[in-house]
């Protein structure tokens, strides 16, 4: 169990919320939800509606398309957000390889969100910039 | 010698459920309807659970509506009345109604706690008052041997299954420099002493809001704050939020009456002169740091879970309440034969999708919890045989349509319990009754249909189906009808497009 102060103290080392104030990382972790997932559950459902943005804090999880493995996620890293900003279904699994636990924001509040923290959003921008560099990188 | 006519001596029992609050009362009172009679043992001296002591300011959030569209003590009927326990007889079912006397569809808290009382006796459910749980020992033994020993104040218990349906109950105030010049909500005192005083109230959720509501006619200064902005329900379309009874302190705060509602972190709370405390706030909304002087400091913050020695022998928790991390089936991950029912259930998170969580942290979901889990345990752990009903292929969608429209189960847990008819090899389908939806989709099993009612926040209330087929799963939205008729909408053509390609 970690009580919100040590949320707080994990949230502050994640690249995502490296700008916040301390005042904010505490708004986040007021704003987000915490959940668990124990291993072998699924987080995300390909081909499902609805989704939530997540943050990992400890753990791991596999990235699923159609039955293959294409990726794992540990602390620090976040899913859910693609399906979210594109307004369409997860076109993967996110299934918890061990005990998962994250912080949650559901689909619908993740626009107003992102506006209202733009250094969250600056953030996310680079980590997706940094995947189109690695996918472009596979494809030459 | 009272003793000897007190239920439930100290013993060997198969299951063991703690709690007689609703959650308690309703696990139990279902479990034995299935034979499987559970000891129970309470803390408290009468049934009723938190409703003995809470809402403070004496009125529910949750309606019941004794003059609905459908007749009282049908299954229907329970759409409209969030507030009774779940019976099988007429003289159990929909009692919160009898209760009330008119003045508000929000039942009293005394009117709940005497619904309560009446579904316990008229029900002959015996309960073993007076019993604190004081630890645990886990026993090792083998498959069906007992597995827990409960000690309690009169005595040691051991049982195969243990049920915990001790509330969200255990007041909750978070760390930090000069809190215990606060106090929790648990602590309020009656509201005309706080007659022209200044109190500033830590949370802005419903237990927050419902203390600025109550003393609107009495403090002379109402200051809110928490560092995450106030959600609304009717802003949220959900039960999220600060329900709609109590937003009268927004209005107040928004029409300049005098009440502030900051978004704000607590930095310190300090002395100040004449008794006064100063609270230090650093706010969330990029705005100046601020101190508000004031005469008492309540914190709404909540309540977490009283799992007794659970979590210091190895059982996982999570999140702001510390609720056990469990399956589907409310069963603990890390403490295999532990179940939760009551407000605990809502540490089964569900699908969650489009935000928005089950009803379980209220009687109005977890009573269809506290039903499903005594059917699971019967049959998984008691060997009690629940034969599926044969349903032919052709009343498929006709039961569909009767589920979708009158189903209690669904619509209180929409997008979270779910009717599951799986197609039989033998021809027809089978009905397999409500399940909770995540082990419907991830589970596995043979192909067929499940059914609920599924809501996204924009407001609307719309069917939802998902069929398993060849072990994948597809989703069917039915757009939802204005006046929610499911034969004025395309319901039935989706119903019957998608049994068809079962």
């Amino acid at each position: 169990m970690a009580g919100r102060e040590e949320l707080i103290d994990a949230i502050a080392g994640f690249a995502l919320f490296a700008d916040l104030t301390a005042p904010q990382l505490e708004g986040i972790v007021h704003t987000f939800d915490e959940a668990v997932f124990g291993e072998g559950e699924r987080i995300l459902r390909q081909g499902l509606s609805g989704s939530g943005f997540h943050v990992i804090l400890d753990g791991e999880a596999a990235v699923v398309v159609d039955g293959t493995e294409r990726a794992r996620l540990a602390r620090g890293d976040f899913f859910g957000e693609v399906s979210i900003l594109l307004g369409e279904n997860p076109i993967a699994d996110v299934v918890a390889t061990r005990p998962l636990r994250c912080l949650v924001l559901a689909g619908p509040a993740v626009e107003s969100f992102l506006v209202a923290h733009p250094r969250v959003m600056y953030r996310m921008l680079q980590a997706q910039a940094r995947r189109l560099r690695a996918a472009n990188r596979w494809r030459s | 010698m009272a003793e000897l006519s007190r239920p439930f001596p100290p013993g060997s029992y198969p299951v063991i459920v703690i709690g007689s609050g609703p959650g308690g009362l309703q696990v139990a009172y279902s479990l034995r309807s299935l034979g499987v009679p559970p000891a129970v043992l309470s803390a408290d001296p009468s049934p009723g659970g938190m409703f003995r002591r809470w809402p403070f300011f004496q009125r529910l959030l949750s309606w019941t509506k004794p003059h609905a569209p459908v007749e009282r003590g049908t299954p229907a009927y329970e759409r409209y009345d969030w507030n009774s326990l779940l019976g099988d007889e007429p003289a159990t079912c929909a009692l919160a109604p009898t209760f009330m006397d008119g003045s508000s569809y929000f039942p009293s808290r005394p009117e709940m706690e005497a619904n309560l009382a009446a579904f316990a006796e008229r029900a002959e459910l015996t309960v073993r008052y007076d019993c604190p749980w004081t630890g645990t020992r886990l026993l090792d033994g083998p498959d069906g041997a007992d597995r827990f020993e409960v000690e309690t104040v009169d005595g040691r218990y051991t049982c195969r299954v243990l049920v915990l349906a001790v509330g969200v109950a255990e007041p909750y105030t978070p760390p930090g420099p000069g809190m215990e010049h606060t106090y929790h909500y648990a602590d309020v005192r009656p509201p005309e002493t706080y007659a022209g005083r200044r109190v500033f109230i830590i949370g802005k959720q419903n237990s927050g809001f419902e203390l600025a509501n109550g003393l609107l006619p009495w403090a002379r200064q109402l200051v809110l704050a928490s560092p995450s902005h106030a959600k609304l329900s009717v802003d949220t379309r959900s039960l999220v939020g600060v329900r709609a009874r109590y937003v009268q302190p927004y209005e107040d705060h928004v029409l300049g009456g005098g009440v502030s509602i900051l978004d704000a972190a607590i930095d310190r709370v300090g002395r100040a002169a004449d008794g006064a405390l100063d609270v230090h706030l650093r706010r969330t909304d990029g705005g100046g740091d601020l101190v508000v002087t004031v005469d008492d400091v309540i914190s709404a913050t909540g309540f977490v879970a009283p799992l007794a020695d659970l979590p210091e022998l190895g059982m996982t928790t999570f999140g702001a309440s510390r609720l056990p991390v469990v399956t589907p089936w409310w069963e603990s991950t890390s403490m295999p034969g532990v179940f939760v029912a009551g407000t605990l259930s809502q540490a089964a998170k569900g699908l969650g999708r489009h935000g928005l969580p089950a009803n379980s942290g209220a009687v109005h979901g977890s009573r269809y919890n506290a039903r499903v889990l005594a059917r699971h345990l019967a049959t998984t752990r008691f060997g009690v045989a629940t034969a599926p009903t044969r349903v032919a292929a052709a009343d498929v969608p006709d039961r569909l349509v009767i589920e979708l429209a009158e189903g209690a189960d669904i619509f209180h847990q929409r997008g979270y319990l779910a009717r599951l008819l799986t197609v039989d090899r033998a021809g027809g389908f089978l009905d397999e009754g409500i399940q909770p939806l995540v082990h419907i989709l991830d589970g596995g099993g043979p192909d067929g249909v499940a059914a609920t009612l599924e809501a996204d926040g924009t407001g609307a209330i719309y069917p939802i189906l998902f069929t398993r087929k060849g072990g994948s799963i597809a989703e069917h939205r039915i757009d939802p009808d204005p006046l929610a008729r499911l034969d004025a909408s395309d319901a039935r053509r989706v119903i019957v497009d998608a049994v068809a390609r079962l």
